[in-house]
C-alpha cells in the first residue's frame, strides 16, 4: 500500500515537473523542473529495488546532466530566443490527442496481464544484490546494447560538434546560429537573462 | 570470488561489417583534422569503405549473434545493402553539393557513416532493445545532418522540428515496446511472436494498445500520414544531399524494423495491424499526391512525393504476405534509384548563393542541358510508374501483393493516386521541355555525380528491362527471414 502511494506520488512529480519544463519561460526554471523530475525517477527505481541505478540517476543526470544544462545556460545569452510556428494550428488538437491516448491508455490497463518472469526475480535480485546482478547482465547479455549505447556517444559528441561549430568563412555573429549555443558569442555578464 | 573468461572473438564474427564501417568512420573524423589538404579524398574513402563493407555483407552468412539479438538473415542482408548503396550514392553527389552550397564540414562523411552503422543494425536487429539503439544511432547524425548548413535559417527550423519529432517518435514506440515487454515478458522478437501464441495474447487489448503505439512510432519515422507533417520542412529545409539521403536510406532502415517487428514479431496480430496499415496507406497516398500538386518549390514538391511514395510502399506491407513484404522491399530499392536520380538533378540546378528549388528554375532545361533533361524525365517517368523504368514494376508487384489480400479499395485508390500524380511530375517535364527559361546557365558534372547519375539511371533502367534479378532477391530474402 506504502510503496503504491509512494508511485503514485513519484508518478505524479514526474508528469507534473515534466509539464511545466516544457512549459516555463524561464531556461532556469526549466532546468529545476528538470532536475525534480529526475529526482522522483530516482524515487521510481527505488519501489522497484533498483539501489544502484537509484543512485545513478541521481549521481550523474541530476548531478551531472543537469550541472552541465545549468553551465550551457549561464555560459549562452539567450535573448534572442527561438521561435518556431507550431506544427499544428490549434494547440487544442495537440492536447485532445494526448488526452484522448490517456484515455485509451487508461482504457486498455485493466486487461494488462503481466508476462513471464524473466531470469531475475526480485528474490535472486535480492541474493547477489542488485549492483551485481546489473552489472553480470550488462556485459553479457546486454554487451551489445551497452557498445552501441557507447557509439551513441560518440556520435553526440560529434554532432554537437558540428552544430556549435562556427562554419568556415562565416561572419563571427551571424544571425543564423540561435540554434546552436553560440560559444563564441561575446559574454555580457552585466545583463541578466530576462524573460 | 570472481572468475575471468577468456574472451570468446568468434563471438564478435557477425558484426565484422558494422565495426569497419565505425572504424572507417573514425578514420574519417582523423583524417580530416589531420590531413585537411587531403580532404578531396574523404568522400572516396568513404565509397571505398562503403562498397567493402557491403561485399562482406554480402558475403556473410545467415548467423545468429549476441543471445539472438543480432540476426543476420536474408532479409537483413537485403536491407543493409540498399542502405549502404544509398549512403555510397550519397557521397558521390555530396562533393558537388558541398562545392556549390559552401558547407565544409569535414565530420560530413563521418555522420553519413556513423548513420548507415545504425541503419545496419537495425536491419539486423532481433531484439526490440537493438532495434531502438539502431535507430537513435541513425536518427542523431541526421539530426546534425539537417542542422549542417547553419547559415540558412530555415536549416535551423528544420533542424529543431525533425529532432523534436524524432524525439516523439521515439517515445511512442518506446511506450509501446514497454506494453509489449510488459506482456510478454521479452524483449526479443521472436520469442515475442511465441509468447502471443502460446498465452494466446492476440485478443488482449494492451496488446493491440502497444501495437497502435508501435505502428504510431513507426510512421513516425517512415513518414505516413498523419504522422508526415514534419516531413515536408525537414525535407525543404535540410540541405538537398541530406534531404535525399533522408529520404531513402533511413527510410528504408525504418521500414526494414516495421517489418521484421511486424512479420516476425506480431504475425498473430496481423488482422488487427493490416487494415489499420490499410487505411494509412490510403491516407498517406491521398495527402502525399494531393498536396504536392499545389507546390511551387520543387523540393517541397519531391517532399510531398516521398510521403506518397511511403504509402505505396506500406502497401506490401499491410497484404502480409511473403510476396507483399519482398514487393515492398524491392520497391525501396527501386526508389532508392529514382529518388536519389531526382534529387541529383535537383542538386545539378543549383548554383553558388542560387538554391533553384522552384518549379520556374526547370523551365526550358531541355535547351540549356539536354542529358539533365533527359534524366529527370526517366527519374520522374519511374516515379509515376510508367513502363519501361522500374517504377512500374515495383508498383505492379505492390498493387498485386494488396490486391491477392483482398485490400481492393486501397489497390483502387492507389492506382487513382497515381494517376494524380503523374500531373504535377508532367507538369515539370513539360517546363523542361516546353517552356523558355533562362538561358545563362552552366551545368558542372562531376565525376562523382556522373557516377551516382549514371548508377541511378542504369538501376531504374536496369531493373525495368531485368526486373527478375531483384524480385527474386528480395523474394528469397524475404522467404529466408
Amino acid at each position: 500500500m506504502l510503496t503504491q502511494l509512494f508511485f503514485g506520488y513519484c508518478a505524479l512529480m514526474i508528469i507534473m515537473s515534466g509539464i511545466l519544463a516544457i512549459s516555463l519561460r524561464n531556461p532556469v526554471h526549466c532546468v529545476l523542473m528538470v532536475l525534480v523530475m529526475f529526482l522522483h525517477m530516482a524515487g521510481l527505481y527505488l519501489t522497484l529495488n533498483a539501489e544502484f541505478l537509484a543512485a545513478v540517476q541521481i549521481i550523474v543526470y541530476a548531478g551531472a546532466v543537469l550541472v552541465l544544462y545549468l553551465f550551457v545556460l549561464f555560459l549562452v545569452s539567450l535573448r534572442d530566443e527561438i521561435r518556431l510556428n507550431p506544427f499544428v494550428g490549434n494547440v487544442w488538437i495537440g492536447r485532445g490527442i494526448a488526452i484522448g491516448l490517456a484515455l485509451a491508455l487508461i482504457t486498455v490497463l485493466p486487461s494488462f496481464i503481466p508476462g513471464e518472469r524473466g531470469d531475475w526475480p526480485l528474490a535472486a535480485v535480492r541474493e547477489v544484490t542488485h549492483t551485481k546482478a546489473m552489472g553480470l547482465e550488462l556485459y553479457t547479455t546486454y554487451l551489445l546494447a551497452f557498445e552501441i549505447a557507447g557509439l551513441i556517444l560518440l556520435v553526440a559528441v560529434i554532432g554537437g560538434l558540428v552544430l556549435a561549430r562556427r562554419e568556415q568563412g562565416q561572419p563571427p555573429d551571424h544571425e543564423g546560429d540561435e540554434v546552436v549555443p553560440p560559444a563564441h558569442r561575446q559574454l555580457d555578464n552585466n545583463e541578466e537573462v530576462r524573460r | 570470488m570472481s572468475t575471468t573468461v577468456a574472451v570468446n572473438w568468434a563471438a564478435v564474427e557477425p558484426i565484422i561489417p558494422e565495426l569497419l564501417l565505425v572504424g572507417i568512420a573514425v578514420l574519417l573524423i582523423i583524417l580530416d583534422l589531420f590531413a585537411p589538404r587531403q580532404r578531396q579524398l574523404l568522400p572516396w574513402l568513404t565509397v571505398v569503405g562503403c562498397l567493402a563493407v557491403g561485399v562482406m555483407v554480402l558475403g556473410s552468412r545467415p548467423a545468429v549473434a549476441f543471445g539472438g539479438m543480432f540476426v543476420i538473415d536474408g532479409y537483413a542482408v537485403f536491407f543493409k545493402t540498399l542502405c549502404l548503396t544509398g549512403v555510397v550514392v550519397t557521397t558521390l553527389m555530396s562533393e558537388h553539393f558541398r562545392r556549390i552550397s559552401g558547407m565544409h564540414q569535414g565530420e560530413y562523411y563521418s555522420l553519413l557513416v556513423l548513420s548507415a552503422v545504425g541503419m545496419l543494425i537495425m536491419a539486423s536487429a532481433g531484439d526490440l532493445m537493438i532495434l531502438y539503439l539502431g535507430l537513435e544511432l541513425m536518427a542523431l547524425p541526421i539530426y546534425a545532418l539537417v542542422g549542417l548548413h547553419k547559415t540558412d535559417n530555415r536549416t535551423s527550423e528544420a533542424a529543431i522540428k525533425y529532432f523534436l519529432m524524432g524525439g516523439f517518435a521515439s517515445a511512442l514506440l518506446l511506450f509501446g515496446m514497454s506494453l509489449l515487454f510488459g506482456l510478454t515478458g521479452t524483449t526479443d522478437i521472436a520469442s515475442i511472436a511465441r509468447v502471443i501464441e502460446v498465452h494466446a495474447l492476440a485478443g488482449n487489448p494492451a496488446l493491440a494498445a502497444a501495437l497502435g503505439l508501435l505502428i504510431a512510432g513507426f510512421c513516425f519515422k517512415v513518414a505516413v500520414a498523419p504522422f508526415h507533417l514534419w516531413t515536408p520542412d525537414v525535407y525543404e529545409g535540410a540541405p538537398t544531399v541530406v534531404t535525399a539521403f533522408m529520404s531513402v536510406a533511413p527510410k528504408a532502415a525504418a521500414f526494414a524494423v516495421f517489418g521484421r517487428v511486424l512479420f516476425y514479431g506480431l504475425p498473430e496480430l496481423q488482422l488487427h495491424w493490416g487494415p489499420i496499415l490499410a487505411v494509412l496507406a490510403l491516407l498517406t497516398m491521398a495527402v502525399g499526391n494531393i498536396t504536392a500538386l499545389c507546390q511551387r518549390s520543387l523540393k517541397r514538391m519531391l517532399a510531398y512525393s516521398s510521403v506518397a511514395h511511403a504509402g505505396y510502399a506500406l502497401l506490401g506491407l499491410l497484404a502480409g504476405t511473403t510476396q507483399g513484404l519482398a514487393a515492398t522491399m524491392s520497391y525501396l530499392f527501386i526508389y532508392l534509384f529514382m529518388n536519389l536520380g531526382a534529387f541529383a538533378i535537383l542538386i545539378l540546378l543549383a548554383t553558388e548563393g542560387n538554391p533553384r528549388e522552384t518549379l520556374d528554375d526547370c523551365k526550358g532545361l531541355a535547351a540549356r542541358s539536354p542529358i539533365a533533361a533527359a534524366l529527370m524525365l526517366v527519374f520522374f517517368f519511374s516515379l509515376i510508374g510508367i513502363p519501361p523504368t522500374a517504377g512500374f514494376i515495383g508498383k505492379f508487384y505492390l498493387l498485386k501483393a494488396a490486391f491477392s489480400a483482398g485490400y481492393i479499395l486501397t489497390v483502387v485508390g492507389a492506382v487513382l493516386f497515381s494517376a494524380i500524380s503523374a500531373y504535377f511530375y508532367l507538369r515539370v517535364v513539360r517546363y523542361m521541355y516546353m517552356d523558355e527559361g533562362e538561358q545563362n546557365m552552366v551545368f558542372h558534372f562531376s565525376p562523382g555525380m556522373i557516377a551516382a547519375l549514371a548508377f541511378c539511371v542504369l538501376g531504374v533502367l536496369g531493373l525495368g528491362i531485368f526486373p527478375g534479378l531483384l524480385f527474386d532477391w528480395a523474394g528469397s530474402a524475404a522467404l529466408a527471414g
